[in-house]
């Protein structure tokens, strides 16, 4: 076993981990910290996979944005109530086990049959700026300009309908 | 290859020798020399730490008319040594009610989020400890976990004050981030990399004279990100006592506190590299590495005078007028400014340097022109409209 695999297999087991945590346990804030530190976990998968661009994006938009404002969210509500007394599970958790089992199956079904799966990654050659390939891919009508477009015009709409909703009319 | 040249390959290279000679594997001497350089970076820092809470304390005292610590050692030196202590020695309280785990975690967080800044920063041409390519989304990535240490610290002391405190440092910080990413993507335009030493060695002309708004507004938003007066209001001791860390006591206060100047010299020293060259100066750089690092720790001091120059002049401002600025000002210039000079670049990228560093000068200028005109008839109406008011309702009257 390379050192590369030991760490991933650590940071994999962490990962795990902290996302059962983030549905189990009691509290709100808790489990927004849980959730940080499987995002975190998520970031260092990219690095390990060579993709130190996406991994600094995951932090900066996960963590430093949305698990931000989930904590804010929390916070702002309430600190800790009676109701968090109650079943931490609810009837139907037995189908969201079965639906991420049935997700994990098929997942790995898929990329089993794919040829790549047992295939050792290539070495990537000297010289090579990932995020100068990135960015021309984006930018590039031969690339993924079209998508790019798309998913900012639908960004743009968000936007424009969140101003809208919390527009103070007069 | 010489010590001189190149100290730390050099070191690095005798100590693997050494690891290997004792019958250690390859790799993991490797590994465990690399983890020994981050060590040794991260207890130099720890020091000039120290040192910075005797500075911070001369330079104020020195703004506000007085002479600071000059009782212990020679100009107090020994000063901070003897804080130190004390701060160590002091009972360890932990408030009731408190969430113990994350209560203890956030000063770690606080101060890690300030020390990995030192990653991807590069003290001399051969001495960087990662030349990341993506080094300016680094930084915004390292404060995210700054926030993130707040936020924890303010809703585990279980306090009302800490809490209020935490969400207002919280609105300061993720606000005032925008503003900075959307400026220091002009480097990364001038240099076409966002990797920390390729923007240092593109820099044959200081970013500060292609695009001085940038600068401006950099420094402002690094002052808010670390919550230095004039937006200080987390702290506003006389409303809110101390903000987010008002249940530490002993030596975890003294890890926010410590974190924070950290942080102000840091980000003096990305001042620095970003629009200032770096550790270049006249070709100084390429004498020695260790005159480049003297000339970095110059100019992050330099940057680190200023801020504290800007913290003991001026008030703090009400959080309705900082976001205010922030969203309405601060915000739309900034991109604007990112929009205009990506522009320039494409027009005048084939141009002589001559005429591309004026051009964008002067589209700075104009940038600026045009928004503080903007502001200024904002401002006009809303005056005239305020007095508008006033006489309606002496008419009334």
């Amino acid at each position: 076993m390379t050192a590369e695999q030991i760490i991933f297999l650590i940071v994999g087991a962490v990962t795990l981990l902290s996302a059962v945590l983030v549905v189990t346990v009691r509290d709100l804030v808790h489990a927004a910290l849980w959730l940080v530190a499987t995002l975190f976990g998520v970031a260092i998968v990219y690095t390990l996979l060579n993709a130190g661009f996406l991994a600094v994006v995951q932090v900066v938009v996960y963590i430093g944005a949305i698990a931000i404002l989930f904590i804010f969210a929390v916070m702002l509500t309430r600190r800790q109530t009676a109701a968090d007394t109650g079943a931490a599970l609810n009837k139907n958790w037995w189908a969201g086990a079965l639906m991420s089992v049935l997700t994990f199956a098929g997942l790995a079904y898929l990329l089993q049959s794919w040829s790549g799966f047992s295939k050792q990654a290539s070495a990537i050659p000297s010289g090579f700026d990932a995020i100068n390939e990135l960015g021309g891919a984006l930018t590039s009508p031969a690339g993924y300009v079209l998508p790019f477009e798309v998913a900012s015009v639908l960004l743009l709409a968000a936007l424009v309908g969140a101003v809208y909703l919390a527009f103070n009319k007069k | 290859m010489n010590f001189w040249n190149d100290p730390l390959k050099v070191a690095a290279d005798w100590l693997t020798g050494i690891f290997v000679g004792w019958g250690m594997n390859d790799i993991f001497a490797h590994v465990l020399v690399v983890f020994l350089g981050i060590f040794v970076l991260i207890m130099i820092l720890m020091v000039i730490d120290i040192f910075l809470v005797w500075i911070e304390r001369k330079v104020v005292a020195r703004f506000q008319d007085r002479i600071g610590p000059n009782r212990l050692g020679p100009y107090g030196l020994i000063q901070p040594f003897a804080d130190i202590i004390k701060l160590m020695i002091k009972e360890d309280t932990t408030p009731d009610g408190a969430d113990k785990v994350v209560y203890n975690l956030a000063p770690m967080l606080s101060m890690m989020s300030v020390l990995i800044l030192w990653a991807v920063v590069p003290l001399a041409p051969v001495m960087l400890g990662v030349d990341l390519n993506a080094g300016v989304l680094f930084i915004i990535a390292a404060g995210s976990i700054g926030t993130l240490s707040i936020i924890m610290a303010g809703w585990s002391s279980n306090n009302k004050f800490s809490v209020i405190g935490a969400f207002r440092q919280v609105a300061v910080m993720i606000s005032f981030e925008v503003p900075m990413l959307a400026v220091m993507l002009i480097p990364t335009i001038f240099s076409g990399s966002m990797g920390m030493n390729t923007i240092i060695q593109s820099q044959n002309i200081w970013y500060v004279f292609l695009s001085p708004l940038a600068a401006l507004i950099f420094i402002i938003a690094a002052i808010a990100e670390l919550g230095r007066a004039p937006f200080d209001l987390a702290e506003g001791e006389s409303e809110l006592v101390s903000g987010y860390n008002i249940e530490y006591s002993g030596m975890k206060f003294g890890m926010f506190y410590a974190g924070e100047l950290l942080h102000a010299f840091t980000f003096g020293g990305f001042w620095g590299i970003l629009f200032f060259g770096g550790y270049r100066f006249f070709g100084l750089e390429q004498v020695s590495p260790f005159l480049a690092i003297a000339i970095i720790l110059f100019k992050a001091l330099l940057g680190y005078w200023i801020i504290m120059w800007v913290k003991y002049t001026v008030m703090r401002i009400r959080i309705d007028q900082m976001l205010a600025f922030n969203w309405k000002f601060l915000t739309p210039v900034a991109f604007v400014l990112v929009m205009v000079t990506a522009l320039m670049n494409a027009i005048l990228r084939d141009a002589g340097s001559w005429l591309y560093v004026s051009g964008m000068m002067l589209s700075n200028v104009v940038v600026a022109w045009v928004s503080l005109e903007v502001v200024r008839a904002a401002g006009k109406k809303q005056r005239v409209q305020v007095e508008g008011v006033k006489q309606a309702a002496e008419a009334h009257h």
